[in-house]
């Protein structure tokens, strides 16, 4: 009996996943294989050309998620590796107030901070606006509705996913390794280029898985910031299953982007797999 | 008696602390972990700091080897001010408190460290980490990580790491205090025996006033930010310079009274204290007190008591007697061939010892 307890207290998390992880992914996955429309219904005729199809007319924004994805991905990392960093190293005893404020902005619902956003980037909004009166901007100048305005708002979401898994992997060094280098003649930053990243990138490796499938999936902020020419897959997704209706469609093309997803972080995980990359690091 | 220790007078010297202070603000208040140290290390020394914790030794050997700024003082090393030198400019190495080793390097690598900042070609890594792991006994272990070995080995690692670099002196911050008794033993002999074949300065903190004593050729005994001794082994056992000093270090006996005539009178006991008059303590060693069951004669210490314990020890036994006063003395007897002991629980006897056994501080 006590052999089966780990499994038994087990049981409700797999049944959890069973129900409403594979279940879903089922039901989804016989969808996009089936033809018809949501007046005479929708019958199963393993019809993997929908998978072409949709991808054919979609692979646009297809390509333009994963480059916002990546890009803003790459943003968040550049921006939350030294807060992440000034917070284990620096934060004293403040640590977990820095946390709470860095959690803070979650206590507000996401599309809210989204849309807040765009009155802080609105053409007259207080930012563009107070610069343009003062002539420091042209007055045709504008953020929203542009690449930049979804990127920004992807990284502004997302940022904490980014920095709280390197935090917990940084505030695990052992402040002494540092000095154990230094004291072995490294430089302050050959320390932390030979002991402090290396030890980090589980946490790095972490952060970005965290933020860029989200980020990639993300329909929020491409339809709040974004304007006409900047949609991202996940309003495709949504457009097809909400307003057109076309289930199909719309399932074939969350498949593709898991599929896609998935495939890029094996491939991720094999070239900057932890272990390798803490190898790497001690050469 | 005099120090055996052939170092007593520093020529060469390898550190240098001239008044050394360190004040750090904690809570807004300004405390003085180190309060004016000053101390010659000479070169090949095996150097001790000894005192219990927070007395200031840790931080002392930190800013020998860089990571602490003295608030006031000067630190040279063979000769060269290092006050203001950052730690990778230092020629001294580090063993750290519980190893530091990089958790995501292999043993070669932690070894390799240090040369391989110090741009030393390849062949010649490839050939001091190849020696260091054979006199540290680890060959053949070069591809572990740290986390596959033992305590132990852990502890010889890091001693390889630094010493490959061949420092002109390596600090070791109570590296022994997380291993267990029996290895604690051995690394000790290990020690002495790798700085006998490298030849470098040792510098020693340890909190274990038995370390200190098998492997120093001195100590500096501190308390409070203070040196309250500095002396060779031999001399910090036999000739106290103070009662923190005699009760850190070993276990002695401490009496106190006023002195008349050179005589410390204690109860129906006396102790010779030779031209002392006034206040004084009295410091004796348990090993140097003689038990007996009549009154010893001649020209000796004497004080009557009671046994009130016997604690067989091996090697020795040892008795707690309990003075008239109430003070409890306590009297180490050497094991001898026929194995019996001199007095029982409640018997009463007489302690005795020569007066050049007694350390008087005071007057």
């Amino acid at each position: 009996m006590r052999r089966l307890t780990p499994y038994l207290l087990a049981l409700p998390s797999w049944m959890w996943l069973a129900i409403f992880l594979v279940v879903p992914l089922a039901a989804m996955a016989s969808v996009s294989l089936q033809t018809g429309n949501v007046i005479d219904g929708f019958v199963m005729t393993f019809s993997f050309g929908n998978y072409g199809d949709a991808l054919g007319t979609y692979s646009t924004q297809l390509v333009r998620s994963l480059g916002y994805g990546a890009t803003a991905t790459a943003a968040m990392l550049v921006i939350g590796y030294p807060v992440a960093y000034w917070i284990a190293f620096k934060g004293g005893s403040r640590k977990s107030v820095y946390l709470f404020l860095l959690l803070l902005p979650f206590f507000v619902s996401f599309v809210l901070r989204t849309i807040s956003w765009g009155f802080l980037l609105a053409d007259d909004g207080i930012v563009l606006g107070t610069l343009k009166s003062w002539g420091v901007l042209s007055a045709d100048f504008h953020v929203l509705a542009t690449s930049f305005a979804v990127i920004a708002g992807l990284t502004y979401n997302w940022l904490p996913f980014m920095i709280l898994p390197i935090y917990v992997s940084l505030e695990r060094v052992d402040p002494r390794l540092v000095e154990a280098a230094q004291d072995l003649y490294a430089t302050r930053g050959t320390a932390f280029r030979k002991v402090v990243l290396p030890l980090s990138l589980p946490g790095v490796f972490a952060g970005v898985l965290m933020t860029f499938v989200p980020a990639t999936a993300d329909p929020v902020n491409a339809q709040v910031l974004g304007g006409t020419g900047n949609t991202m897959i996940g309003n495709i997704i949504q457009t097809e299953y909400l307003v057109n209706n076309d289930y199909p469609t719309a399932s074939a093309l969350s498949f593709t982007l898991m599929a896609v997803l998935l495939v890029g972080i094996f491939v991720y995980a094999r070239v900057l797999g932890t272990e390798n990359v803490l190898e790497a690091a001690a050469r | 008696m005099a120090d055996q220790s052939p170092i007593d007078t520093p020529t060469d010297r390898a550190i240098e602390l001239e008044d050394v202070l360190k004040e750090y603000v904690s809570h807004g208040e300004v405390v003085q972990a180190v309060k004016g140290v000053t101390l010659d290390i000479a070169e090949g020394e095996f150097f001790s700091l000894l005192g219990p914790s927070g007395c200031g030794k840790t931080t002392t050997m930190r800013m020998i080897a860089g990571f602490e700024e003295p608030s006031k003082g000067v630190i040279r090393l063979h000769g060269r001010d290092v006050t203001d030198v950052p730690p990778n400019k230092r020629d001294v190495n580090m063993v750290f408190q519980s190893y530091a080793l990089f958790p995501h390097m292999s043993v070669w690598d932690n070894v390799a460290f240090g040369l391989k900042q110090k741009k030393t070609s390849r062949e010649e890594i490839k050939r001091r980490v190849g020696e260091m792991l054979e006199i540290v006994d680890l060959t053949g272990r070069e591809k572990r990580r740290p986390r596959e070995m033992s305590g132990g080995q852990q502890q010889r690692v890091a001693l390889a790491r630094a010493l490959v670099n061949r420092p002109r002196a390596l600090l070791l911050d109570e590296p022994l205090g997380a291993l267990d008794l029996k290895l604690r033993q051995a690394m000790q002999l290990e020690l002495k025996r790798i700085q006998r074949e490298v030849g470098i300065t040792f510098v020693y903190v340890t909190h274990d006033q038995n370390e200190a004593l098998t492997m120093s050729d001195r100590i500096a005994v501190m308390k409070d930010g203070l040196i309250e001794q500095l002396a060779g082994p031999r001399e910090i056992y036999e000739r106290p310079a103070t009662t923190f000093v005699a009760g850190f270090i070993g276990t002695s006996n401490l009496l106190t009274g006023t002195a008349t005539g050179g005589v410390l009178k204690v109860g129906e006991g006396r102790v010779l204290v030779p031209g002392k008059e006034g206040e004084v303590s009295v410091t004796v060693r348990p090993e140097k007190i003689t038990l007996a069951k009549q009154e010893p004669s001649g020209d000796v210490s004497a004080l009557p008591g009671t046994v009130s314990e016997v604690v067989y020890l091996g090697t020795y036994n040892s008795y707690a007697v309990r003075l008239a006063d109430g003070d409890e003395i306590t009297v180490f007897e050497q094991n001898a061939h026929d194995a019996t002991v001199t007095a029982e629980r409640g018997d009463s006897v007489w302690l005795s010892w020569q007066a050049q056994h007694s350390y008087v501080m005071g007057s």
